[in-house]
């Protein structure tokens, strides 16, 4: 993982920052992200169990690490958690199915919950995971490429991709903010 | 293609719905992490500010009992990094583990209360200061000690200046009372939230 230089803030003899503050600053991010990788229902239940997990980790964290990458990491094992739940409840299905009936969306036009999670949601998963790591947690494609396997160029790839199926499906479904 | 749509805006745009802030959100989710930290037993530090006479307090207690009391002239900040550094990281802001120390200290200031009835956890200071702080709760409500008469009451009655320094590194003022210890010659001493908040203190205490 790379370090970006505005990471190293800290000062020299204090090793490590209260946890209080990692919530604060990137507690907002993961959520972004467990929101456009798993949608409305599960986003909480994988914020909490992720944040539960770097907090027992955290004070084995090596000073000057990249937090963002670290978090995003966490929370992407959980979201792959969460999938394999739903497969073990539900029927298998090749895509990533959205749990039946667990759909807490508020379901008004033009709210992340509604457009753009449908739109989200319908892109094959590395799509979706190559999108939100980048564009919403703000990972470089290298890190990207980290936490998924495979390479910062197929992790480009894959995110520019999403983003432009995720045009399109916004420019059809909702132009000029109208709903459809 | 018929759309008269405008072309797309930056990635930001698209993501507009998701990049607003939620504080809602936050506020239910870090209230939740408290509880899960608490039950997994990971929640090494606790901490919450309580509004006094003398300015705000920082008050952070382990699983042992309330460790650090913090005026704001110490940098509350600051001090909440010592307790990452010298405790533990897994630091979390959690007032409601907190909510009996801030009601004492509420009744104190209120004149209310004239002894703390608190677990304390001691493990910030050791050796002879330790047995320094021990002594102090001994010192009454209203009334005062020498550095000298402490000296003496914690078995050495030569280590007047280690009496002094033990007083002003007390990680647990206000509960514990160094406030009460003064100058041979009548005079207050230094005091770690500053001179002023001592003599709030001492004429606090003789006005109830």
């Amino acid at each position: 993982m790379t370090s970006r230089p505005g990471a190293t803030r800290r000062l020299p003899d204090v090793r490590q920052e209260p946890f209080e503050a990692i919530v604060t600053e990137f507690g907002p991010m993961v959520l972004r992200v467990c929101r456009a990788v798993l949608g409305p229902a599960d986003a909480d239940d994988a914020w909490s169990e992720t944040f539960l997990s770097a907090m027992k980790a955290y004070p084995d964290l090596r000073p000057g690490s990249n937090v963002e990458a670290w978090l995003v990491t966490i929370a992407h094992r959980k979201a792959i958690d969460q999938w394999r739940g739903r497969a073990r409840r539900a029927i298998p299905v090749a895509d990533v199915p959205e749990a039946a009936g667990s759909h807490s969306s508020t379901g008004v036009p033009g709210t992340w919950d509604s457009d753009l999670w449908d739109a989200l949601k319908a892109l094959p998963p590395k799509q979706r995971q190559s999108v939100a790591y980048h564009y919403l947690a703000g990972l470089s494609y290298a890190d990207v490429a980290s936490v998924l396997g495979g390479s910062g160029a197929a992790a480009r790839r894959a995110a520019a991709d999403g983003i432009a199926t995720l045009r399109k499906s916004q420019l059809v479904q909702t132009p000029q903010g109208e709903p459809r | 293609m018929m759309t008269t749509a405008q072309p797309p805006g930056s990635d930001e745009d698209l993501f507009a719905s998701l990049l607003a802030d939620d504080d809602e959100a936050q506020r239910r989710l870090h209230a939740r992490l408290v509880g899960d930290a608490a039950e997994a037993g990971i929640l090494d530090v606790a901490y919450r500010t309580v509004d006094s006479p003398v300015g705000p307090l920082l008050l952070a207690a382990t699983e042992k009992g309330l460790v650090r009391v913090a005026y704001a002239t110490e940098g509350h900040d600051a001090v909440l990094g010592q307790l990452a550094d010298r405790i533990s990281p897994r630091v979390l802001r959690a007032p409601a583990r907190l909510d009996e120390v801030a009601q004492e200290i509420e009744e104190y200031f209120a004149g209310q209360r004239f002894a703390f009835d608190l677990t304390l956890d001691f493990q910030l200071s050791q050796g002879f200061r330790r047995t320094v702080l021990s002594h102090l709760p001994r010192i009454g409500y209203g009334t005062t000690a020498t550095y000298a008469a402490v000296a003496a009451a914690a078995g050495n009655p030569k280590a007047v200046r280690a009496v002094g320094t033990a007083c002003a590194r007390n990680p647990l003022p206000v509960v514990v009372p160094c406030h009460r210890v003064v100058r041979t010659d009548g005079t207050l001493g230094q005091y770690v939230g500053g001179t002023e908040a001592k003599k709030a203190l001492l004429s606090l205490e003789s006005a109830a």
